[in-house]
């Protein structure tokens, strides 16, 4: 690949409004476009709707655990696991893996910002801001409550006529474009910004899965986005789509859905995997087993993603051929996934291995996922399917996906890279505690769930009777919840505690292997002082223990003109602001208002456009300044 | 090499004993793991198959990796680096196989019994061939050869095929009669098929098992295996249906004038109630030989005159979010009574005689091997 | 700390030879595919599927739209002189063949409303049956798309007059030239599958 300068972008300094430049204070927070700062507000986002999420769980699962309670009504209880799940999967772990890559991706590569950094702003304000707008609905009439994938033709005006559904597709909606833009960003960061000498094949493999995933949001959310612009079409303006009654057809809601419900899952556990493909090595302090394969690996469960959609939809009866096709592709996806396992556990074997907190998590997110794979290969067997498609078996299954997919990797990485982002330590004392409450709380919740799957317990259900043979398991995951929010709520002091008096971090506590851990904790707002230069795999270890790994030394001297401060602005939050407000408008039919956001939204383009990137540069002599 | 052999089996021993916890935690009346006609015994037997694969691969994995992170773990003050060992070929080469093989060990047996269940099923003679609408709460079938309407109750031969044409006529529903068959779901402008056959007599449990709002928790129902004479007999009540003279039973007969005044006839139908009121109205249950119903509404609670006075006392109570209305008032001094009438009468359609009707529900218990409901 | 301008630094180091603006629009072009894919699969599982009419072959116009579609495709070609034009810093020609582009991506679009206009009047809306959704749904995405695109042009035009312009700006041009031209492509595709397929 060659090689290019680019010409900075030109300014063509027309402004509407002055370019802001505070730089602390709420309002540096709003118009930062520092993509740091982003993946702060995105990390505390996610935890925030997380939290969000997990206390309806909370409410879901004290409601299951006897027959017959009555602690919420059907309709709440519907609005509580839809919300649930969507707060999960789109507000909380997406998010939460964009926000870690949002900070470290760039870091990763040696880059000073993401590509558009504006634009990333605007991402990250249109997923809150949608984020905000789904839950409102709470207030307004109910929330949605028509399950996280919402099957047409429940979504269908005359089916459900209150706004509950309206709030779900605008949200999504609006969320989803924050997603893909952000998407559309990393990957022209990562094949762009890349410092010199970082070839693909010596890029970090959590930037491998961070490219990988941005492709699939690419590739993935257009089919969702246009499915929920049907149905905003279908009940504000009396489309077609989705009317049983007009010849519309549910199904295909659900192919749509799917096309992009299957590579979603993907979106969720690709950056885990790529931050435990970072924990594994430095806590083993070997380098990655079988590098290539990994990627490769990565990419091939990336392409096959758009594969497997139909598994969702075996009962569907669509018939032996096509349950056959997708039987067989969805086996497929097993075969890079145990790579990437076998691969993992490859590294551990001969390293030196060090239990730390975020080791534990890593090590326990490889036992949780085999398991979590392993029933979806079950699931993945149209007949089996049959039996247990939308019973506790498929909750088990996917929780632990991404309960211990994911979520586990999350938490690993929150341990990981925390001194890095505070510069603080995380105590490793409570973090042992955290580690086996939180994990111990995972299994007593989840595991029983895969024998009431079996039990016949379907899901989605308030309520059942008594004699099926439910009961027990019901308390003990019940039980499993409440140990888990200790574990919880354990770590979130032990974060308090890190504030007030954790021991400071230096720059590299855990003797890292990739560039973040060469600069300081918390790095400056500028990054690195120079360009790095990068000659291995492994850069920053490479540099450290050069004849560990044969590595030469760097010759190429890299001469920069200043590192390029790109400039706040108030574009991103305003016209996230518009497209906010704006999604009232089409929730309440209020068109007078649809077109005034309309016009803030063409406005704002413009002054976006000539605002220009606009920034400072400044020079590694007068940095300290 | 003894002691190994020792640690390996001590982790199989482990895992047998927490597998056959599986199977003590499934039981229970509605569990996947004990089949009753054939199509849910290949669908199980898959299921075992790749489960005892599965213990291998898990067990293995997570012993590998616990025995390698304890091996290799940092002994304090080690500050060494070990061999920066990049990759090997054969092995990438021979854990590629691993899970290749794997694959294929489940893909054949998945696809052999895939076509043996999901392939579409010509009716034939002997086959029982029942149209299924999923409503919003509740079940219709129709029989169409046999000329049978009935709710919430599947009453099917022992023995024979019965081939289920599906449709919704809201929104999606999903049948699961999981001792018999697995699920497939009821969709609007769409049919669907699905068959079983049932091995042994006995009430099976099943339920909607897709999200369909209100009551989707409680849209229950029972197939009724029953031997060939029982099913004739049972096939014969709704056959030869005669038009309804006026009932010896004051109390009967009062129940049957107030199923018109009170409004009920406005949405079911009995048939051979009245010549007028014979006409199917198929978006409500049909409550012909009503007498003959193990439950009331919809699969929840054992058809009583307790619980069918509590339903009809108010229906949102019971199933909450369901489509009946509330019909008296709290304070409507001849609610009991009109109550106790309308149940007298409708526990009265099709049974020959109380206890004959409460004999039947003792004799056929719950399919299955386990469970009391 | 200096304010140094950023004209300062004429050139940023970038690991390929592709600019970043030009990179996205090839981006956001592979993932408007999808969006339009899902469009165009939509209207293909519904064709014939609606219970009422009016059906395609009563409406469609194919003479008419010929022609549009003709419009939309000189359009493209007035894109490839109007750069050529800015990259050899005729200014002139290029305001010419950018005001050319604009006005034929306008044309059309009279033509798309001449067209949405008289399906209305024949009783074709958006709710009247399958094909008058999935029809509008799609074309009318269309529309949106040509009529940023004409936006576009028309704000590149003005930008000329208001600052000078030269070949150093190519790259802006290009993208959006990048834009046009996958419109069209995608007009291409709806034309053969909603017109051409009708009647053949
Ligand atoms: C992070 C999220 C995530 C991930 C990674 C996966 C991974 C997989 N999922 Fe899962 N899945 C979900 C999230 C996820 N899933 C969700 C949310 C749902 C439900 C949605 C809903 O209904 O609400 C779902 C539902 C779901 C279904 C539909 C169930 C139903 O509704 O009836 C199926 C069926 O095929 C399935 C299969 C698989 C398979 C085969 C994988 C594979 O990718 C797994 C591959 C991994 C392994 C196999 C383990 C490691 C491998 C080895 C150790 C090698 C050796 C092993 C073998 C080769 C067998 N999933
Ligand atoms: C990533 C995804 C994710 C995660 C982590 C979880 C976590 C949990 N889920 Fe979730 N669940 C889903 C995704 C997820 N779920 C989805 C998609 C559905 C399907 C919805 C549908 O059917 O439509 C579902 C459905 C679902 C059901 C089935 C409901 C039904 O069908 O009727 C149940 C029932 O027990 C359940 C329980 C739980 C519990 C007890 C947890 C616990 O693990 C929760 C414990 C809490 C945490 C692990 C989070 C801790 C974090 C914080 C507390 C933040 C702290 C705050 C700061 C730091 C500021 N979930
Ligand atoms: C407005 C229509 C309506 C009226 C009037 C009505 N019902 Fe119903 N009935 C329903 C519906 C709908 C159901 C199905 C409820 C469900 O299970 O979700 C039902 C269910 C039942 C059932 C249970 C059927 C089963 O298979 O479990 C009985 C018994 C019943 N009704 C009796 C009556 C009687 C007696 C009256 C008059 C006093 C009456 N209904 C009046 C609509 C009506
Ligand atoms: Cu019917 Cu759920
Ligand atoms: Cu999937």
């Amino acid at each position: 690949m060659a090689v290019g300068r680019q010409p900075a972008r030109p300014v063509s300094e027309v402004k509407l409004l002055a370019r802001p430049t505070w730089t602390r204070g709420l309002l540096s927070w709003l118009t930062t476009v520092d993509h740091k700062r982003l993946g702060i507000l995105y990390i505390l986002a996610s935890f925030f709707f997380m939290g969000l999420a997990s206390i309806e769980a909370f409410l879901i699962r004290l409601q299951l655990t006897r027959p017959g309670l009555s602690i919420v009504s059907p309709d709440v209880y519907n609005q509580l696991f839809t919300m649930h799940g969507v707060t999960m999967v789109f507000l909380a772990i997406m998010p939460l893996g964009i926000g870690f890559a949002n900070y470290f991706m760039p870091l990763m590569i040696g880059a000073r910002d993401l590509a558009f950094p504006r634009l990333n702003a605007f991402g990250f304000w249109v997923y809150f801001l949608g984020a905000i707008l789904l839950y409102t609905s709470f207030f307004f009439g109910g929330a949605p409550d028509v399950g996280w994938f919402a099957y047409s033709p429940l979504t269908s005006l005359s089916n459900n006529p209150g706004t509950g559904t309206d709030y779900y597709m605008v949200g999504l909606f609006i969320g989803g474009i924050g997603t893909l833009v952000t998407g559309m960003n990393f990957i022209v960061t990562i094949i762009n910004m890349r410092a010199p000498g970082m070839t693909l094949m010596r890029m970090p493999v959590f930037v491998w899965m961070i490219l990988v995933t941005a492709f699939l949001i690419v590739f993935a959310f257009p089919p969702l986005t246009i499915a929920l612009f049907q149905v905003i079409m279908d009940r504000s303006f009396g489309t077609l789509f989705y009317e049983p009654a007009g010849g519309g057809m549910a199904i295909l809601w659900q192919h749509l859905f799917w096309i992009f419900g299957h590579p979603e899952v993907y979106i969720i556990v690709l950056p885990a995997f790529g931050a435990i493909s970072e924990i594994i090595p430095t806590f083993s302090r070997k380098p990655l087993f079988g590098y290539p394969i990994v990627i490769l690996s990565g990419i091939f469960i990336g392409f096959m993603g758009f594969a497997v959609w139909t598994h969702h939809m075996f009962t569907t009866g669509l018939g032996p051929v096509v349950n056959t096709a997708f039987a067989l592709t969805t086996f497929v996806i097993g075969v890079p996934t145990g790579l990437k396992v076998f691969n993992w556990m490859a590294t551990i074997w001969g390293g030196r291995v060090q239990f730390t907190t975020a080791m534990l998590f890593a090590i326990s997110f490889l036992v949780t996922f085999t398991i979590g794979g392993i029933t979806g290969i079950m699931l993945a067997m149209p007949p089996f399917d049959a039996l247990v498609q939308d019973s506790y078996f498929v909750v088990a299954h996917f929780h632990y996906a991404m309960g211990g997919g994911a979520l586990l990797s999350f938490l690993a990485a929150t341990y990981y890279w925390f001194p890095k982002m505070t510069g603080k330590m995380l105590s490793e004392t409570l973090g042992k505690w955290v580690f086996w409450l939180v994990a111990g709380g995972f299994y007593l919740i989840f595991f029983p769930q895969h024998f009431n799957g079996l039990a016949g317990m379907p899901r989605r259900i308030q309520t059942y009777p008594e004699g099926l043979g439910f009961e027990f398991w019901n308390v003990i995951s019940t039980i499993g919840t409440f140990v888990m929010a200790v574990g919880i709520l354990l770590l979130l002091y032990s974060v308090i505690l890190a504030f007030a008096r954790g021991e400071p971090a230096g720059n590299d506590p855990w003797d890292g292997r990739t560039l973040e851990w060469s600069i300081s904790s918390p790095p400056p707002y500028y990054n690195f002082d120079e360009m790095p230069v990068v000659n291995d795999r492994d850069a920053f270890w490479a540099q450290k223990y050069p004849e560990s790994v044969h590595a030469k030394p760097v010759e190429e001297e890299f001469e920069e003109h200043g590192i390029h401060i790109p400039g706040q602005s108030w574009y991103p939050v305003i016209m996230a602001g518009a497209l906010f407000i704006g999604g009232y408008a089409l929730i309440y039919n209020n068109w007078w208002l649809g077109i005034l956001m309309f016009a803030v939204i063409v406005i704002g383009s413009y002054g976006w456009a000539f605002e220009g990137i606009g920034g400072h540069h400044i020079h590694p002599e007068e940095k300290e300044a | 090499m003894v002691r190994w052999i020792f640690r390996v089996a001590a982790l199989f021993g482990l895992s047998a004993a927490l597998s056959s916890c599986v199977f003590q935690g499934s039981d229970g009346p509605q569990s996947v793991l004990h089949p009753a006609g054939p199509v849910a015994q290949e669908q199980i037997d898959l299921f075992l198959w790749t489960y005892y694969l599965s213990w291998i691969v898990v067990v293995a994995v997570g012993g590998v990796l616990i025995y390698s992170a304890l091996r290799f773990r940092r002994r304090p003050g080690d500050d060494s680096i070990p061999p920066q060992v990049h990759g090997n070929t054969t092995l990438e080469i021979a854990w590629t196989a691993i899970p290749v093989l794997l694959v294929i060990a489940v893909a054949i047996p998945t696809v052999r019994t895939l076509w043996r269940t999901e392939a579409f099923a010509e009716p034939k003679e002997q086959d029982i061939v029942v149209n299924v609408t999923g409503h919003q709460w509740w079940w219709r079938f129709e029989y169409p050869e046999l000329g049978i309407v009935t709710a919430n109750e599947l009453h099917v031969p022992v023995g024979r095929r019965v081939i289920l044409n599906m449709t919704s006529a809201d929104v999606l529903h999903s049948f699961w009669p999981m001792k018999l068959a697995g699920k497939r779901d009821l969709i609007p402008n769409q049919n669907n098929q699905l068959w079983f056959i049932a091995d042994e007599s006995g009430v099976y449990l099943g339920q909607c098992a897709e999200l369909c709002l209100g009551a989707h928790a409680y849209m229950r129902f029972r197939v009724i295996a029953e031997e060939e004479a029982d099913f004739e007999i049972w096939k014969g009540k709704f056959q030869d249906l005669q038009v309804q003279q006026v009932q010896a039973d004051p109390l009967i007969e009062q129940g049957r004038l107030l199923f018109t005044q009170k409004g009920c006839a406005t949405c079911h139908t009995i048939d051979g109630y009245a010549e007028d009121y014979s006409i199917g109205k198929p978006n409500f249950p049909d409550l012909t030989n009503f007498g003959l119903r193990l439950t009331v509404p919809a699969g929840w609670a054992d058809n009583t005159p307790e619980n069918l006075a509590a339903w009809l006392r108010d229906p949102q109570e019971i199933k909450p979010g369901n489509r009946m209305p509330t019909l008296w008032a709290e304070s409507d001094p001849n609610r009991e009574e009109e109550i106790d009438a309308l149940v007298a009468y409708l526990l009265s359609l099709g049974r020959d005689d109380q206890q004959q009707a409460q004999a039947s529900v003792q004799h056929l218990g719950v399919g299955g091997n386990h469970g009391s409901r | 700390m200096s304010q140094a301008a950023v004209e300062h630094a004429p050139e940023h180091y970038r690991s390929t030879s592709l600019p970043d603006p030009k990179l996205m629009m090839w981006i956001f072009l592979a993932s408007d595919c999808m969006f339009f894919g899902t469009l165009i699969g939509t209207y293909l599982v519904y064709k014939n599927r609606s219970l009422e009419g009016p059906f395609p072959v009563d409406v469609l116009d194919i003479p008419i739209t010929t022609v549009s579609s003709f419009v939309l495709l000189m359009s493209s070609f007035l894109m490839v002189l109007a750069l050529h034009a800015l990259r050899t810093d005729n200014i002139p020609r290029f305001r010419l063949w950018t005001f050319g582009v604009a006005f034929f991506g306008s044309v059309f679009l009279g033509f798309q409303v001449f067209e949405f206009s008289t399906f209305v009047k024949e009783g074709l809306t958006l709710q009247q049956n399958l094909f008058g959704t999935t029809f509008f749904t799609l074309t009318g995405t269309h529309g949106i798309h040509v009529t940023i695109g004409v936006l576009w042009m028309l704000s590149i035009l003005i930008t000329s007059y208001v600052r000078p312009m030269s070949s150093k700006d190519a790259l802006y041009l290009e993208v959006a030239g990048l834009y046009w031209h996958f419109v069209d492509i995608v007009w291409i595709v709806i034309f053969t599958v909603i017109y051409l397929v009708e009647f053949v």
